[in-house]
């Protein structure tokens, strides 16, 4: 079966790969070209060797089912990549460093004098109301005075071909495992095309990531004990953490490894005795952390780590209470806080948004329901979100009832077309929508990953793209159309 | 290197350990029933009893066929000494040590379990059996050549070598323990063409009869078979040859002295019995003796260097 790209149709929405007239958007080219050579039947040969590929090395992620307990699943990789231009994807990554430096800007502001709310440019008592405010953190100073050293921002681009951030993930984040796993699938099913192309590489995560954590360390000069802490391994992202602590070179540890000490420094248990940690990458939420300060409990956690990060005697991250800006409502402010902080106009937009707390916005959300998303602004994963177009009348009404009840909880935002990416189905290659999370370091030097991790709706039509729900991945190739 | 990691990876060893024991056992008892005139079902008995797992199957309400056996052995997922349970317990210990094991161990243990998983239903039946066994051993064997020309020579790898060479030697004590005990007429042995190819039989199940021909150069004899398999210092079945493994690994780890203590001890016994002496119920007692000890050795592991109770600290 021949591939005829005049047949594919994104119909209304911005297509990531195929353009006007059927031709190749920038970087893409190569791989259109590609795709109609090899034709149906080889691509779905190659998808099977990548799926074999895929349960050969152990990808997996975990869902957590109501009845049969959790689940190790396969990775859901669809073979054709996602490609952006090399010179789309630098005022990209421009605009993240961007935002990401005023969020640490905030956060520290938030923790310390909070002149964002003394200039009368940021509400105070959105902070108090933050779910994810940390009282106890105010007045401490985390190395570097960064907050959130691991961001993952969602970008999503509209029919217009606009890249938009539709959030930003500032508590643990995760993904870039897949990222990088993708890439070393993808590598063995088109090695023609990596030789052909020039596609950038995504290898050095991992020590990126190491030299930020060690950078951290409060015994500069000596070797630090870096490790990952992970919940286990019923974990959603288990795979992740061994994927991270093993490119790494560190230990993965758990909550009852380590213990807190009389010196207030955190050890683990080894076979040669008790071994002091220095950085603790946490891949665990702030209330599961320590039961002496927060949920009694957790059991995930250790006593008395937040007596140790505080006195500086171990470095945590992300930092406890990072999370403050993870939140839908203050996420509707990071245009103001670039302006503010940085004195600079955002690179990248926000998705425009209704802030459900000021009365005039909230009429005209209830007003707009039936065209409008609404989301918990504490929420992730896709959950607890209203799609008004395919709601319900009776769905609509309970979410109107909440939406007057607690309308600090809520933001509305259009639903945003978003952008597509030729996928493989059943019979060819259709038209699927997409997001990307690129993963941002903070430490002396900031990091943007080559690209990031490219979820895709794999139901036709669908615009959820959490592997939780039916979503996919791809490869993203960031490709150098002037090499 | 972590307490935890380290426990994890002395279970993986054992458990990887006992489903390519356990794949050998089935297939040179497979053999040596057919050579037996008239092999009656309850052959099959003593094959439950070296797992220890009596109860589990009575719980089941089976009788000791071939059939109920070798499924109940290989394929059943909820008796923990079945080959698929082994082999998943060792892919989830595996799970928790992918930061530390080469990536090539976890493709092949992975692979390994898919491959078992994928098959185990069409391997069980007589004729396909053997094919079924043998893919188990050859994915076993395959998993310590990646382990061995991968990993580094670490505290994991010291690990392993304990778990492995714990787990051979306390299978060869069970074997013994078991299959003597079916061997009543020990003392008429050597007229009993039967005897003696029930002794080759035990032999075959630790893979060790070509290396006994080999060796000792002599028929297959009681007292002789005794002396291979506890005390031969070149086989690497031998419980003599695993116990000075798991010493050569001990004496470079910190903190062993008390563990190392419980291994000379179970050396010297070794060493003292009178093997051509003992008649069966002396011999059944020497053999519930050397796993005392050998359950000792494992015990002072678990105590010196596996995690203590939760928040314990020093």
């Amino acid at each position: 079966m021949q591939i005829d790209w005049s047949k594919y149709s994104s119909a209304s929405t911005f297509d990531e790969l195929v353009g006007p007239e059927c031709r190749a958007r920038a970087g893409g080219d190569a791989l259109m070209r590609h795709v109609s050579e090899l034709g149906g039947e080889e691509l779905r040969q190659r998808q099977q060797a990548a799926e074999v590929a895929i349960r050969a090395m152990g990808i997996t992620f975990t869902v957590y089912h109501e009845q049969g307990g959790s689940i190790d699943r396969a990775w859901p990789l669809d073979i054709l990549p996602r490609t952006i231009a090399r010179r789309e994807w630098e005022r990209i990554d421009l605009g993240l460093r961007q935002r990401v430096r005023a969020l640490n800007l905030f956060i520290d502001d938030v923790y310390h004098e909070q002149r964002i709310v003394r200039d009368g440019i940021f509400p105070g008592e959105l902070i108090a109301t933050s779910k994810n405010f940390r009282p106890m953190c105010r007045g401490i100073a985390p190395p570097h005075r960064v907050w959130a050293h691991i961001c993952g921002s969602d970008l999503v681009r509209g029919s217009d071909g606009t890249v938009y951030v539709l959030e930003d993930n500032l508590r643990v984040p995760s993904g870039v495992s897949y990222m990088l796993e993708n890439r070393a699938v993808i590598k063995r099913v088109f090695p023609e095309l990596f030789q052909r192309a020039a596609i950038l590489p995504v290898d050095d995560y991992a020590s990126r990531l190491y030299d930020m954590l060690a950078s951290m360390s409060p015994r500069q000069g000596e070797r630090p004990e870096v490790v990952v802490l992970t919940p286990g391994i019923y974990n959603s992202a288990y795979f992740e953490h061994a994927y991270l602590a093993g490119q790494m070179g560190c230990e993965l540890v758990e909550g009852r490894d380590l213990v807190v000490q009389d010196d207030d420094c955190v050890y683990m248990q080894t076979i040669r005795g008790w071994t002091r940690v220095d950085v603790i990458y946490r891949r665990i939420d702030d209330e599961f952390l320590d039961p002496e300060v927060f949920r009694k409990d957790s059991t995930l956690g250790v006593a008395g780590l937040m007596r140790a990060w505080s006195k500086g005697n171990v470095a945590l991250a992300n930092a406890p209470g990072a999370g403050v800006a993870d939140d839908k409502l203050v996420y509707t402010y990071v245009p103001e806080m670039i302006r503010y902080y940085l004195g600079e106009d955002a690179i990248l937009p926000n998705v425009p948004s209704w802030r459900c707390r000021e009365p005039g916005e909230l009429e005209h959300v209830l007003a707009h329901l039936g065209e409008l998303v609404v989301k918990p602004v504490d929420g992730s994963g896709g959950y607890g979100m209203l799609m008004g177009p395919s709601a319900t009348p009776q769905e609509r009404e309970q979410f109107a009832r909440s939406l007057r009840a607690a309308p600090r909880d809520f933001i509305a935002q259009p639903v945003v077309a978003l952008s597509t990416v030729p996928t493989l189905v059943a019979d060819g290659i259709e038209p699927r929508h997409v997001d990307l999370r690129p993963f941002i370091l903070s430490g002396p030097s900031p990091y943007v990953t080559t690209g990031g991790l490219t979820r895709v709706a794999l139901r036709r039509g669908s615009l959820v793209v959490n592997s939780s729900q039916g979503g996919g991945s791809k490869d993203t190739w960031i490709v150098d159309t002037e090499a | 290197m972590l307490a935890r990691t380290v426990e994890n990876m002395y279970w993986l060893a054992r458990y990887v350990e006992r489903a390519e024991n356990m794949a050998r056992m089935i297939s040179a008892t497979t053999n040596v029933l057919l050579d037996l005139p008239g092999a009656s079902a309850h052959r099959w008995a003593p094959m439950i009893a070296i797992t220890g797992s009596e109860a589990e199957f009575e719980r089941r309400g089976l009788d000791a066929d071939e059939r109920s056996v070798v499924q109940f052995l290989i394929a059943d997922p909820g008796n923990p000494g079945s080959i698929v349970a082994s082999l998943r317990a060792a892919r989830e210990n595996a799970r928790t040590l992918r930061e530390v094991i080469p990536a090539a161990v976890w493709e092949q243990l992975n692979h390994f379990y898919h491959e078992v998983n994928d098959e185990v239903a069409v391997g069980l039946p007589q004729r396909n059996r053997f094919n079924l066994l043998k893919r188990i051993v050859v994915n076993s064997q395959a998993l310590t050549g990646a382990f061995d020309g991968t990993a580094s020579r670490n505290d994991a790898w010291a690990f392993l070598l304990l778990g492995r060479n714990l787990e051979r030697a306390d299978m060869t004590s069970r074997i013994l323990d078991v299959r003597s005990a079916e061997l009543k007429r020990a003392s008429a042995a050597e007229e009993d063409p039967y005897e003696l190819i029930q002794w080759m039989s035990v032999l075959k199940s630790l893979s060790g009869y070509q290396m006994y021909r080999l060796a000792r150069r002599t028929r297959v004899a009681r007292a002789d078979v005794l002396d291979f398999l506890l005390r031969d210092g070149q086989f690497p079945r031998s419980c003599a040859f695993c116990l000075r493994e798991m010493t050569h690994v001990l004496g470079e780890l910190p903190r062993a002295d008390e563990v190392l203590n419980s291994l000379v001890a179970a050396a010297q016994f070794i060493a003292g019995a009178d093997l051509a002496a003992v008649d069966q119920p002396a011999l059944q007692r020497l053999l519930d003796e050397l796993q005392l000890h050998i359950k000792a050795v494992h015990e002072g592991i678990a105590a010196t260097y596996f995690p203590s109770a939760p928040s314990v600290a020093t």
